[in-house]
């Protein structure tokens, strides 16, 4: 039936009509005069957006003929992604103000982009999922390249086009293998094809599959891109850039591996286990040397999204689970940090140079107390909650017998502990030169101080967020 | 007889000429969007093939999406070209390299 096919994507439609809406309205009215308000209004929408998936979805439905589904894994996926996003609207508003980079288009992108992201995790057949995938890429590109004035921000909009555009190319040629040689794109077809006796056709397949999804989420040896982007681009783009598409992203791998290849777990297992050796000690190790903190937060997330592989590759219930724990942690920590990044200026100038942090507790205790906190947290100090991230992870890979994968990653988080102790260092034991003299305004400093607070506050029961992570990974593999 | 293998083998190897040309060219970033296209065109192809060779429509209608969105990356592509280019004044791919990776 089509309107309960409609019912379904009600949330991706309200969006897309929002973003042509404001599209329309802003050309009209002229300029940059709504550029304010459509940014709150996307933000309360997400919300919006979040509340009724959250609240009101349950059971598992699909679509448009299996193309689309609705479960509880996309849905947790969903509003880890609406959430982030908004966050990340609402923190980033004032020094987009600021900067004059605060133009209609940039909420009218990054609606699409969460768009995007929507349709990509709720996928149920490889065109839904290059199709959400490249409305998300699509977007963010463009946004990446938001200041066009500046060479450095469209630098990094050519290079994220160049090799994005790549990752595009052998996911899709994976795309075409695997189509070829399972006979039909849906996945649920696909996990009937590739069964015990699967093709190698369809190895190759999954191979390629696997290598643009490493791309998407900046996972070692196909993590190039991220630093110059993150470096490249506004900050708030930095941010929003570290949140919600790696969420996405790795809950389309997750659902890939598990939906339409949950039947050679053993192919894939190893493909995963690699990335995420990888990635965790090339993020930890060339971290070490960087000295502006957008670069270092790029090799940070390289080296979490090793983290989050290495929960993805245990191929279990369990992994998956440990793997949404793991990012809707890692989202945390991450709008706190980038709340305060955003705030980093000296003389009315955005700088980014870690060096500039020496003495920051000295003249504001309270702001360095939290980044300290995120810092330990990111680094995976018990007893914040990063260590709880980091453990479930850990102990998914001890459980599905990949004990050396565990053992790696503890080596590597202790190499990366280095360089976020060196930020605390810098802030308390620090010689005090050219400080930071920016202001916070409220909604960044209530970003950073209730990220800190949630640190702290949520190893009580990590919210609940344990439970629903549970259901949703039961719904996926099955 | 051309069979699907023809296809298959014509069509990777247009894909690995467009990787190659991405990673060695040297010259200015026109060639890389070039490349992208030509990867792009490859799994056409192999779409295309694989959906007559199993008698079944998917392939081209994704065959349809990969082109519509290709048009639209490409466009894109070029836009961001024209805001690289006004800042630098170059589009040559050694100076795309402010930032050092």
């Amino acid at each position: 039936m089509i309107s309960t096919d409609l019912s379904i994507i009600a949330p991706e439609i309200l969006l897309a009509v929002f973003a042509m809406a404001g599209l329309v309205g802003a050309v009209y009215s002229g300029r940059d005069a709504l550029s304010q308000l459509l940014t709150w209004a996307a933000a309360l929408l997400f919300v919006a957006a979040a509340l009724y998936i959250g609240l009101t979805g349950e059971g598992t439905h699909t679509a448009f003929g299996g193309i689309f589904v609705d479960d509880a894994f996309s849905r947790f996926a969903k509003v880890a992604v609406l959430l982030s996003a908004a966050a990340v609207l609402i923190i980033s508003q004032d020094y987009l103000s600021r900067s004059d980079l605060l133009r209609f288009e940039y909420p009218i992108l990054v609606t699409l982009a969460v768009i995007g992201m929507m349709v990509m995790v709720s996928a149920g057949d490889l065109m839904t999922l290059y199709m959400g995938l490249e409305l998300q890429s699509l977007a963010l590109y463009v946004v990446a390249a938001l200041r066009r004035d500046n060479a450095r921000s469209t630098e990094a909009g050519l290079k994220y086009f160049v090799l994005g555009a790549l990752s595009s190319g052998l996911l899709l040629y994976g795309a075409s293998l695997t189509y070829g040689y399972a006979g039909t794109t849906e996945f649920a077809g696909i996990i009937e094809a590739a069964g015990a006796d699967a093709s190698i056709g369809l190895i190759f397949g999954l191979v390629f599959l696997c290598a643009g999804f490493a791309f998407k989420v900046s996972a070692a040896p196909f993590h190039m891109w991220t630093p110059d982007v993150y470096e490249g681009s506004p900050t708030p783009v930095t941010a929003l850039f570290a949140t919600a598409p790696k969420v996405a992203a790795m809950a389309l791998f997750a659902r890939v591996v598990h939906d339409a290849f949950g039947g050679v777990v053993g192919d894939w297992q190893q493909i995963l286990a690699f990335l995420a050796v990888v990635s965790m000690f090339l993020g930890a190790i060339a971290a070490i040397g960087q000295r502006d903190i957008k670069r270092l937060m790029a090799y940070s997330s390289i080296s979490h999204m090793g983290y989050a592989l290495m929960g993805l590759s245990a191929g279990t219930a369990q992994g998956v689970e440990s793997m949404l724990v793991y990012m809707a942690i890692y989202v945390v920590m991450n709008i706190g940090t980038f709340a305060f990044i955003l705030s980093m200026s000296r003389d009315g100038r955005h700088v980014t140079e870690i060096d500039a942090l020496n003495g920051f507790a000295t003249k504001e205790p309270l702001k360095a107390l939290a980044i300290l906190c995120l810092m330990f947290s990111l680094a995976g100090v018990p007893p914040l909650l990063g260590f709880f991230g980091k453990y479930a992870v850990l102990l998914a890979a001890v459980d599905a017998g990949l004990g050396w994968l565990a053992v790696a990653g503890v080596v590597a988080s202790v190499i990366g502990a280095f360089y976020y102790l060196r930020i605390v260092y810098y802030m308390y034991f620090g010689e005090e030169t050219e400080g930071l003299d920016g202001r916070m305004t409220t909604l960044p400093w209530l970003g950073l101080v209730a990220s800190a607070v949630i640190m702290l506050v949520g190893i009580v029961n990590l919210f609940g967020i344990e439970g629903l992570a549970e259901a949703a990974a039961a719904t996926l593999v099955r | 007889m051309i069979g699907l293998e023809h296809y298959l083998t014509v069509s990777a190897v247009l894909f690995v000429i467009g990787i190659f040309g991405l990673f060695l060219n040297r010259k200015n970033v026109i060639i890389i969007l070039m490349s992208i296209e030509l990867m792009l065109l490859a799994v056409n192809i192999n779409l295309v093939a694989f959906s007559a060779y199993l008698g079944d429509l998917t392939g081209q209608v994704f065959t349809l999406f990969v082109l519509t969105v290709a048009a639209a990356e490409a466009a894109i592509g070029l836009a961001i070209l024209v805001c690289f280019f006004r800042t630098r004044g170059t589009i040559d791919v050694e100076d795309v390299s402010n930032m050092k990776g």
